[in-house]
């Protein structure tokens, strides 16, 4: 039955997972080359290269972005979205600042209460969503208030207090020690995407009504998403906790957007079931570079957010057209 | 099959309440359901449907579009709840409350819209939630492909490979893995809805193949066609749907008698007579064109004539046609429109007024209705520019036009302000027909437009077919059922490899001899030949 193709030569594998993962090599790719722009800019400002200072502190202050973006990219993977993102980051970075004790197992008790919380949160945007049917922009637009508010009630002022030990592990100044927990969200990604609810996210990203047919339990894979998205969001809260060493309960308002961005320059469709969150992870690191390469191309800090979303259309436009070219090629 | 005269003239249709078949000999009922009703807003779907099936049988459901068949498969494959009535399986009353339910019984399906998921590879869709594991318990990927490829070989499959993606296959190769799917779990009840209708004929002789082989091991295989010919060919017992319910079942009906059950009216001979062929005048005139998978076809189309085009899927018919449309690139040859040379960059191009071109695809669904909107929105689409005044639509003209149109293809609708999704599928393919009869075309590309259609709503596109013809209108026929192209042409054209490899002309052309011209391998013809064309 295989008369016109049989023993037709089969692509390698290496190209079929080329295929399959394009959006993720294109954010390696977009990331490859926005380091060295960036690298290009700032030897012509400095005259020198930079060096482990500027790769630990660029990490440091990008590490809530990848996570956000992280969390975001789960989501987006079962076609949903979570504009509640920001609304985490303010409510579990405002408790961070209040519930972190002194001692280890106080640092440890409040870092799980923070945790426990961003899953209570998504997990309400989950229930909302898989149970009352609701669309994700919705409940999560309407949650990002609920959790503002709540973030605000828990601490009215910037401040609190982030012992300084946890500060030294989790965004030491002295070296690159984010490398670690970017390799750790690889990994973990890595065995979580070999798991029959890694394959279930994708299901239903793919086509909720065929994964429903496939035996795949819709519902609790939705509300898992949304889970592991407010679990995600709650360390990137902890992240700023203790960097900035203090608490302040509007510090995540610009995540939510800049998740969304993160997971469009990481090749993650937004359309589901396309995608992986460690592409969302080099998402976040370009869009990171392209603020850096603003700072050192001098330009009026008020054009910033004119000069970033001109880099944005420019990176989707850019990666768009290559995709296509991919694709007609393969 | 030769339209049976004889029976269409008999003057009493068969008595549904003769004695039913009983389950064959010595064979155990699996499935048995009763007073199954399922309603969908207003509409009932199953109207207290009952059904039983034994092992080691094939038992074919047939129906009208719209007859209750798929919403049976669905209720029996757990994929929707019936309001009302009882599923048995092994003497025991069930609940399928959603897919597992049934895959713990060992009832498989494949349903008619498929439910492989697109951007995973066939791998991971045919292994999915059986993935064989490696360390920690973690899928193992490698292994996966390999189970896959296994798989696929068993079941004498080569050409689909496991790591493609489901989205870069043919309809035909996502059928066959959604079959592979199902039957590699061992089904002792395996429910195939429309499993042909995206199939060539090769691949259809495969599945029958898949489907003997499954009832000498005791397994119970229940399957919708609208294909007499397979349906005969290979089910032991035939159930008849007619509007939800069930109207009866049979171990030997023929066509006719199951046609009027299904309808409830007496379909007159299948195929209408070919009207008579005017002065030759060229409407549509090839030479040499040629375009990716055309390979430079020649031929005349005439005005009041029926040109058949046949042959295998995949050997350049779809490529052709929408190169005619201007749909595809045209690299070299001459394409003539009544006469004048034209040039056609794009479908726009070929519906203008001088050349009066139209193209009713395939799949109603992904390549020109709305669902969603309207019937009547469906119908003017291709006219907005006729029946706007300043931009602004003239609703009364559009109305009427609209009425007019549906009252002419007799549309079976609740109204002209329904969305076109509601419709059955037969009528959704009257209305996208209707669009382009509006444009008030010269020529007419019909492809495939009766596929997946029932009976009594073929008859009426038939009729249509013909009547065009006879006012003047120049029709190019593709038709994926040679049957159909055998009596409903003037001449035929048999595609081979993007190029004319033979052509006929009526009368005398027959079925036979189209699928006879369409392969070169003498053999391979004897053997699809027998599917075709019992």
């Amino acid at each position: 039955m295989s008369a016109t193709t049989a023993g037709a030569a089969r692509r390698p594998r290496w190209s079929h997972l080329l295929g399959q993962n394009a959006g993720l090599a294109l954010a390696a790719g977009l990331l490859a080359l926005s380091i060295v722009v960036y690298c290009t800019i700032y030897y012509l400002a400095q005259r020198r290269f930079p060096g482990g200072f500027e790769l630990t502190t660029t990490l440091n202050n990008t590490m809530p972005l990848v996570l956000a973006g992280v969390a975001q990219s789960i989501v987006v993977l079962t076609r949903g979205i979570d504009l509640s993102v920001g609304g985490v980051i303010d409510l579990t970075n405002g408790l961070a600042a209040i519930s972190l004790g002194d001692s280890a197992a106080g640092m440890l008790a409040g870092s799980l209460l923070v945790l426990a919380v961003g899953a209570l949160c998504g997990l309400l945007n989950g229930v909302l969503i898989a149970y009352g049917r609701l669309q994700p922009i919705i409940v999560t637009l309407a949650t990002l208030s609920i959790y503002q508010g709540i973030a605000i009630r828990v601490l009215p002022e910037p401040g609190g207090e982030v012992p300084a030990a946890y500060t030294a592990v989790l965004a030491n100044t002295r070296g690159p020690v984010s490398l670690v927990y970017l390799l750790l969200i690889v990994a973990f990604w890595a065995c979580f995407r070999r798991t029959a609810l890694g394959v279930g996210l994708y299901a239903v990203g793919n086509d909720a009504s065929a994964a429903q047919a496939n035996g795949v339990a819709v519902r609790r894979t939705q509300i898992a998403a949304y889970v592991l998205s407010g679990v995600f969001a709650a360390t990137a809260g902890l992240f700023m906790a203790a960097t900035s060493t203090a608490g302040d309960a509007t510090t995540g308002n610009g995540y939510t957007l800049r998740s969304i961005v993160a997971v469009v320059l990481g090749g993650v469709n937004l359309f589901g079931g396309r995608g992986s969150p460690v592409g969302a992870v080099f998402g976040a690191l370009v869009s990171a570079m392209i603020v850096n390469i603003l700072f050192f191309s001098q330009i009026d800090p008020l054009y910033q957010s004119f000069f970033e979303g001109l880099f944005l259309v420019i990176a989707v436009l850019l990666t768009g057209g290559i995709s296509r070219f991919m694709r007609r090629g393969a | 099959m030769t339209p049976r005269d004889d029976r269409a003239a008999s003057p009493h249709p068969p008595d549904p309440g003769r004695p039913r078949a009983d389950a064959p000999d010595g064979k155990a009922t699996v499935v048995d359901c009763s007073g199954l009703s399922k309603s969908f807003g207003g509409v009932r779907a199953l109207d207290d449907a009952s059904l039983s099936a034994s092992l080691g049988e094939v038992h074919a459901l047939v129906g009208e579009n719209g007859a209750g068949k798929s919403t049976l498969i669905k209720a029996l494959g757990g994929r929707l709840r019936p309001d009302a009535g009882t599923i048995r399986v092994n003497g025991n009353p069930v609940t399928l409350a959603a897919p597992p339910d049934a895959h713990r019984l060992g009832i498989w399906t494949v349903f008619q819209e498929l439910t492989l998921l697109p951007w995973l590879s066939v791998a991971e869709n045919l292994l999915i939630r059986r993935e064989p594991r490696g360390r920690m318990g973690l899928i193992d990927r490698r292994r996966t492909e390999r189970r896959a490829e296994e798989l696929l070989a068993g079941f004498g499959i080569a050409h689909i490979d496991p790591l493609a993606l489901i989205e870069d296959l043919s309809l035909a190769a996502r059928q066959i893995v959604e079959i592979v799917r199902a039957i590699s779990h061992d089904p002792e009840v395996l429910l195939l809805d429309e499993p042909t209708s995206s199939l060539v004929e090769r691949e259809v002789v495969w599945l029958f193949g898949q489907i003997r082989r499954l009832r000498g091991h005791g397994t119970c295989v229940i399957f919708t066609s609208h294909r007499w010919n397979e349906i005969r060919d290979i089910a032991d017992r035939i159930t008849v749907f007619r509007g939800g319910r069930h109207v009866g079942t049979f171990r030997e009906i023929d066509q006719s008698d199951a046609v009027v059950l299904m309808t409830g009216r007496r379909v007159e001979a299948l195929y209408p007579t070919l009207p008579k062929l005017p002065a030759p005048l060229p409407a549509l005139e090839a030479r040499a064109v040629a375009g990716r998978g055309v390979g430079g076809v020649s031929f005349t189309l005439h005005a009041g004539e029926v040109l058949g085009v046949g042959g295998l899927a995949g050997h350049g018919h779809r490529e052709l046609f929408l190169l005619l449309f201007g749909a595809q690139r045209m690299t070299a040859g001459t394409l003539l429109a009544h006469g004048q040379t034209v040039r056609l960059h794009s479908p726009r191009d070929a519906m203008r007024r001088g050349v009066g071109l139209a193209l009713v695809p395939e799949d109603r669904k992904t390549e020109g209705l709305l669902l969603a909107m309207s019937i009547r929105d469906n119908l003017t689409l291709s006219i907005l520019r006729r029946i706007t005044r300043f931009g602004v639509l003239r609703k009364p003209r559009e109305r009427r036009l609209a009425q007019d149109m549906a009252a002419r293809l007799r549309v079976r609708m609740p109204g002209l302000s329904a969305p076109v999704g509601a419709l059955s599928g037969g009528n959704q393919q009257k209305v996208l027909i209707g669009r382009w009869l509006l444009a008030e075309p010269r020529v007419l590309l019909l492809y495939d437009v009766t596929r997946g259609v029932d009976v009594a709503t073929k008859h009426e596109l038939y009729e249509l077919v013909m009547q065009l013809a006879a006012s003047g209108h120049a029709i190019l026929l593709y038709s994926s059922d040679a049957e159909e192209l055998a009596h409903l042409s003037h001449r035929v054209l048999v595609m081979r490899e993007g190029r004319i490899a033979a052509e006929m002309a009526a009368p005398g052309i027959t079925a036979e001899a189209i699928v006879a011209a369409a392969v070169r391998d003498t053999a391979e013809s004897e053997a699809l030949i027998k599917v075709a064309v019992p």
